[in-house]
């Protein structure tokens, strides 16, 4: 199975297979795409770091860029962006720029977008092209029909 | 319990993909307490909202582009996980182990809960501590979107999943299939939310109850 996205080459990134275990602090500064087993802490703070479907991950990551397909167990800080892909499965917290989620993912956690640090705003006005958050599996959306709901309230003193 | 749950997961995402694959839209409907909702957050910013269904991307963005941080914890996807099942326990659920694990959450509380209708899915030992719980995650004065069916539509009533599509408009899909457990009428749900100050009822054509609750 070739993870790889179009334009990325393996050369330009180092490889982690999936019958590797680390235990310990994994820090680089060059790309990574990991499908083993880390757990300790992951520091690749102006590189990306791809975490493969069979990776898992109990660890911090602070990275400019991740993207799981695997699972984390751990806080994810990304300076730039955080992707999970539909099969990711991520319990903890995300701290990014801009956050990407395929419809599928599974999240336990909260997520805080950070500011860019020009501040420039980063909304686009499509959803489905938002660089916020995108549901990246769009699914076609049948016929509003709407149903008008009367409130009826009550008050605790 | 990490690698249990990850074991558990590991199960639950392949049915969950296997379903995702399957899975269809269900149409949209308004939703009067979301709308309310989204009146009485407009202007805010940097709240924290707590979704307690499963991850929705759509969700997500939607408040993240408001600019408020986003909690999501899957409550009714939680507590299938076998390890909480318990033969000693009333209901035969270890409910103590469950609140010791999930729905925890240190320095941080909530301005608005998502609840869609996982009360009315959830296992009964799990909804009233369930609530309790929320109550003491959320800020006074913060909300609690809840919804509940009106009319038993028998145990297999679809289950599904709300993804925010507007102010007050929900696309509805299609989730896991997830066993309808009760119907609460006015009293019941009135009795659940004991410990909160007020409650809104939002009565739907749909034979759905939608509610808008203030801590």
């Amino acid at each position: 199975m070739d993870n790889f996205r179009p334009g990325e080459s393996r050369t330009d990134v180092a490889h982690i297979g999936k019958s590797v275990v680390i235990k310990g602090e994994l820090s680089g500064s060059e790309d990574l795409y990991l499908d083993g087993e880390v757990e300790g802490s992951i520091e690749l703070r102006d590189h990306s770091l791809t975490i493969g479907p069979n990776g898992h991950v109990r660890a911090n990551i602070n990275a400019k860029e991740v993207i799981v397909q695997g699972k984390v167990e751990g806080n994810i800080s990304g300076t730039d962006r955080v992707e999970l892909r539909k099969s990711a499965v991520q319990v903890g917290d995300i701290a990014t720029q801009r956050i990407v989620i395929e419809d599928g993912a599974y999240f336990k956690g909260g997520i805080d977008i950070r500011k860019d640090k020009d501040q420039t705003p980063r909304r686009e006005t499509s959803p489905a092209h938002t660089q916020t958050s995108t549901p990246v599996t769009q699914v076609a959306t049948p016929p509003s029909s709407p149903l008008p709901a009367a409130p009826v309230s009550s008050t605790r003193g | 319990m990490a690698n249990s749950f990850f074991r558990f997961f590991r199960r639950g995402a392949a049915a969950q993909q296997e379903h995702s694959a399957q899975t269809t839209e269900a149409g949209t409907r308004r939703s009067s307490g979301l709308g309310e909702l989204t009146r009485l957050l407009k202007g805010a910013e940097g709240l924290a909202v707590l979704d307690l269904g499963p991850t929705s991307p759509a969700n997500i963005t939607h408040f993240t582009e408001l600019g408020h941080r986003v909690y999501n914890e899957d409550v009714l996807l939680l507590s299938q996980n076998p390890e909480y099942r318990s033969s000693s326990e009333p209901g035969g659920i270890d409910v103590d182990r469950f609140f010791k694990e999930n729905l925890v959450f240190r320095n941080v509380k909530f301005d608005a809960v998502l609840c869609w209708d996982i009360p009315d899915y959830l296992a009964e030992p799990l909804v009233k501590p369930m609530i309790e719980r929320i109550a003491s995650v959320l800020n006074p004065k913060g909300y609690l979107l809840a919804f509940f069916h009106t009319k038993d539509a028998g145990p297999d009533a679809p289950y599904y999943r709300y993804h925010i599509h507007g102010a007050d408009t929900l696309r509805l899909q299609h989730g896991p299939q997830f066993r309808l457990q009760r119907i609460f009428n006015n009293r019941h749900i009135e009795n659940l939310f004991h410990d909160y100050a007020s409650l809104k009822f939002f009565l739907a054509r749909d034979n759905v109850r939608e509610v808008l609750v203030v801590r």
